[in-house]
């Protein structure tokens, strides 16, 4: 960079502190509030896990996919199998789900070279819409410890045996696991701190591949494919690396749903509406940027959440109604989102701070 | 032999239907170069429109027609008001302002129209023929008779009058067009107008044949037009009818032989997408863009 | 008889300004020339005028002020421009993108009119019924002004003609250009960077300079000042 100051410049150390800021208020939001809201937490950081991944692939790389609730679905039964059938503990659960994820992300990411655009948005719808099928036929429905009127193709787990905490005392000497279990105690605290790690995690994956020659190869092949490959970049190396990478990312998603759900079952629906919302979540957040994505999560779940729950609505209309129109507000806010910040948040506020910063008229035009 | 041609009489009923909307969609990608994910939803408030003039006692074909000429105003207020601002964007933008139409849309249609079944009826009477030994049904004559007429009135519309030329200026160099003297806004509305009226038409006649008209009417039918469309290829109208037909064929035969896809029926439909895309990456009767660098 | 004034033209490319206030005037039966090095502004001054970038300043049109109006009012009120590059409808065929030519007209001679300009052109003739994208450079220039034409405008804005053009099409262009000008007293801005050419078939021109008037006066001034001539031909 040119103009060595010896020191970091003003935004730098205000973009750190905001983050130290925000990363402490996470850490700290198990601790004080209770188990919903923590699980609404715990959400909103796994959709931004996987709508990081769906960036990646969508963002950086210019592949839409409109099918990645499929790779989420597919981690989350993963995850579920090995928890349930062969009792793994959840984390371990979770390098095999992103092993499998990025295999299979891979499979699709080769015959995606071939198909692009809009036409690729529409294999990948048919990858989501096929998915809930083919894995209903395969997985068969399990009774497991909860009676739940559970769908063919749903496996239940237990919290006693899967989902609770571990024992910190088999792991730690008594006065550190006596603090463990304090602060994670709880099923709601152990499911945050397991999603807060692997987001960070992986949000420090999505950096430093923004920042290496992997991530301009992904922006070059997005931007103009043909002198991409004129300056020796390997297109399909990219693009199925590009794949199979967020496929990873949605795959580690649903494991950790699973924690919050209890279950991993699949439908049309949802699949279909998780893949949306991975989409959205990158759009509001903004494309291309490392925490627009996850901003995009936690605004999608949160607006969703005091929509859904906003009593203004039901004082206008009868109950029932309110409930039926909230996924109009929702859509309507979608739509007034894009008209204000088609760049998404981040890249809005960008955009914004380079504009209030502009002070020298920019004089002569490269193009009459 | 039998229940191979009832199955094929089926398939095709099915996709008339799908031709149907899918000529709607590729109507709008032609003319602004977007895929409308709220073209279901569009049709499923327009269908529940109808029904409401048959619920005020309206004969059914006038209610049909009423709610085709509303719709298409329906459609051209809808580019003016919610598109236009946004049509410089990004296709991903795009993307997603079409679907939070598509939330709102549903979500508004229950809320106006409540969501418990409703009867629509057909506008014809239904009968049941025995011609050669195979039964046929009074509503695949129809249908198919309606999306023949359709797509004569199309070609026409676009082909030999001065606003298909506009609209296929449009669609090949909006400036240029502007240079012309074409108003473009305009032919855009009037490109979503018949999108809208199209799928009208197509759901106030596909719901009376199925048991009821509910809010998740569309929703099925939408999928298979989508497909329908990329594998005849977008910009392809008679792409949109032979992919229409295609699927609904494809997918009828394969739900009645192939015991091994028992369940998982719908791999048949999209995995045809994706063997004909491997061969021709813009659908069967797209045209393959060629970038000259 | 003046039909087109600018004045005070000021335009640019969102944040980037590229004229700084320009005057200049086109008068019935005139061709005038605006000739400039790249980057002076040239192709920004005929896209301010046909409405295609927004304009600030005064702008009148055959007594209408045009100034921020809308590309297709400007046409209807009888500017055609054939814009760099020929901006033509490639999908459709090389009789359509005539027929589109005339879209805002209302009368008869369409048909006649359409006969005339294949008898001008005679390539276009021969293709009439093919894509207009699979045309050559130069025929499709000749179909982008034939399209301009089509609309039988008061006032033709020609953005460099001969862009990508072979020497000899460019010197029937310009020919067929000239008659033109001289049969039907069809008014032309051109703005052009092959000065000989330009001036050859010019009455005035103004020499545009990083977004402002330089050198303006008749064609034979221009061609014989110094200063053009070893700016711009090489003189």
């Amino acid at each position: 960079m040119a103009g060595g100051r010896p020191w970091a410049s003003p935004n730098r150390v205000a973009a750190w502190l905001v983050g130290i800021a925000v990363l402490a208020f996470l850490l700290y939001v198990p601790q004080y509030y209770e188990a919903t809201t923590v699980n609404r937490y715990t959400t909103a950081i796994f959709i931004g896990i996987a709508a990081m991944g769906l960036n990646i692939l969508t963002g950086y790389n210019g592949q839409v996919s409109i099918g990645h609730g499929a790779f989420f679905a597919l981690g989350g039964y993963t995850s579920a199998l090995l928890m349930r059938d062969a009792g793994w503990p959840f984390l371990a659960t979770v390098p095999i789900a992103a092993l499998v994820c990025f295999v299979v992300g891979a499979l699709v990411g080769f015959p995606a070279l071939r198909v692009k655009g809009l036409y690729l948005a529409l294999v990948t719808l048919g990858l989501a819409v096929v998915f809930p099928d083919v894995a209903r036929k395969f997985v068969n429905s399990t009774d497991g410890f909860f009676d739940h009127n559970g769908e063919p193709g749903t496996v239940q787990l237990s919290i006693r045996e899967h989902l609770a905490p571990p024992f910190w005392h088999d792991w730690f000497a008594d006065p550190i696991a006596d603090r463990l279990r304090d602060w994670i105690g709880a099923r709601d605290q152990w499911a945050y701190y397991c999603a807060l790690f692997l987001g960070l995690l992986l949000l420090l994956g999505v950096w430093l591949i923004s920042r290496s020659r992997f991530g301009r190869a992904l922006i070059a092949v997005r931007d103009h494919e043909a002198a991409a490959a004129t300056v020796g970049i390997d297109l399909a190396r990219v693009k199925v690396a590009a794949f199979a990478l967020s496929a990873l990312y949605a795959g580690v998603a649903g494991s950790l749903a699973v924690m919050i759900n209890r279950s991993a079952s699949v439908t049309k629906q949802e699949v279909f509406q998780d893949s949306i919302f991975f989409l959205v979540a990158v759009v509001i957040g903004g494309t291309a940027t490392v925490v627009g994505p996850m901003i995009g999560a936690f605004i999608l779940v949160f607006v969703q959440e005091w929509l859904d729950e906003s009593d203004w609505l039901s004082d206008l209309l009868d109950d029932q109604r309110a409930r039926l129109a909230s996924p109009a507000l929702f859509g309507i806010a979608l739509i007034l989102a894009m008209y204000v910040l088609p760049d998404g948040l981040v890249g809005g506020s960008r955009r914004l701070l380079r504009r209030l910063k502009r002070r020298r008229p920019v004089s002569e035009a490269a193009v009459t | 032999m039998d229940l191979f041609v009832s199955q094929l009489m089926i398939g095709i009923q099915a996709g008339v239907v799908y031709a149907s909307l899918a000529l709607a969609l590729v109507l709008i990608y032609r003319t602004t170069g977007l895929l409308n994910f709220a073209q279901g939803e569009m049709a499923l408030l327009s269908t529940y429109l109808t029904w409401k003039f048959t619920d005020y006692g309206l004969p059914v074909w006038v209610s049909i027609v009423a709610s085709v000429l509303v719709s298409f105003a329906g459609g051209a207020l809808v580019e003016r008001v919610v598109m236009r601002p946004v049509e410089q964007s990004s296709p991903l933008v795009l993307v997603i302002v079409t679907i939070g139409m598509f939330l709102a849309l549903n979500a508004i249609t229950q809320v106006i129209f409540g969501t418990d079944d409703k009867h629509l009826p057909r506008a014809y009477p239904f009968e049941v023929w025995e011609v050669a030994g195979i039964r046929v049904r009074s509503d695949t004559l129809v249908l198919i008779g309606v999306l023949v007429a359709e797509c004569v009135l199309l070609w026409y519309l676009v082909q030999k009058t001065k606003l298909g030329l506009a609209l296929r200026a449009v669609a090949s160099n909006p400036d240029s067009s502007r240079l012309v003297g074409v108003s473009v806004g305009t032919m855009l509305m009037v490109g979503w107008g018949l999108a809208a009226g199209l799928g009208a038409l197509a759901g106030a006649l596909v719901v009376p044949t199925t048991p009821a008209l509910t809010p998740g009417s569309m929703q099925s039918i939408l999928v298979f037009a989508f497909a329908a469309a990329a594998l005849g290829g977008f910009d392809s109208p008679l792409g949109a009818v032979v992919g229409g037909l295609v699927m609904g064929v494809a997918n009828a035969l394969t739900v009645e032989y192939v015991d091994a896809l028992d369940g998982i029926e719908l791999v048949v439909p999209f995995g045809l997408i994706l063997l004909v895309l491997l061969f021709r990456p813009a659908g069967l009767f797209g045209r393959v863009h060629v970038e000259r660098v | 008889m003046t039909l087109l004034e600018v004045s005070e033209l000021r335009a640019g490319y969102g944040p980037v300004q590229v004229l700084y206030g320009i005057d200049f005037v086109v008068h019935d039966g005139e061709v005038v020339v605006i000739l400039g090095a790249n980057g002076a502004g040239k192709t920004t001054t005929l896209r301010a005028v046909s409405g295609m970038i927004p304009a600030r300043g005064r702008v009148t049109f055959d007594a209408n002020p045009i100034a921020g109006s809308k590309p297709e009012r400007i046409a209807r009120l009888g500017i055609a421009h054939v814009p760099q590059g020929r901006g033509t409808l490639a999908e459709l065929t090389v009789e359509e993108n005539l027929w589109l030519g005339a879209y805002v007209r209302n009368d008869d001679g369409v048909d006649g009119d359409i006969a005339r300009w294949y008898d001008v052109f005679p390539r276009l003739g021969e293709r009439r019924a093919q894509p207009a994208g699979s045309m050559s450079g130069g025929e499709q220039q000749m179909l982008a002004i034939a399209r301009a034409l089509m609309s039988r405008p008061k006032l033709l804005l020609l953005d460099e003609p001969s862009l990508g053009l072979a020497p000899i099409i460019t010197q029937e262009l310009f020919r067929v250009l000239g008659e033109l000008n001289r049969t039907d007293g069809l008014a032309m801005l051109v703005v052009e960077q092959n000065a000989g050419l330009a001036l050859g078939i010019a009455t005035r021109g103004y020499v545009l300079e990083a977004g402002t008037i330089a050198v303006s006066g008749s064609a034979d001034e221009l061609g014989t000042n110094d200063d053009v001539r070893r700016a711009y031909l090489g003189i």
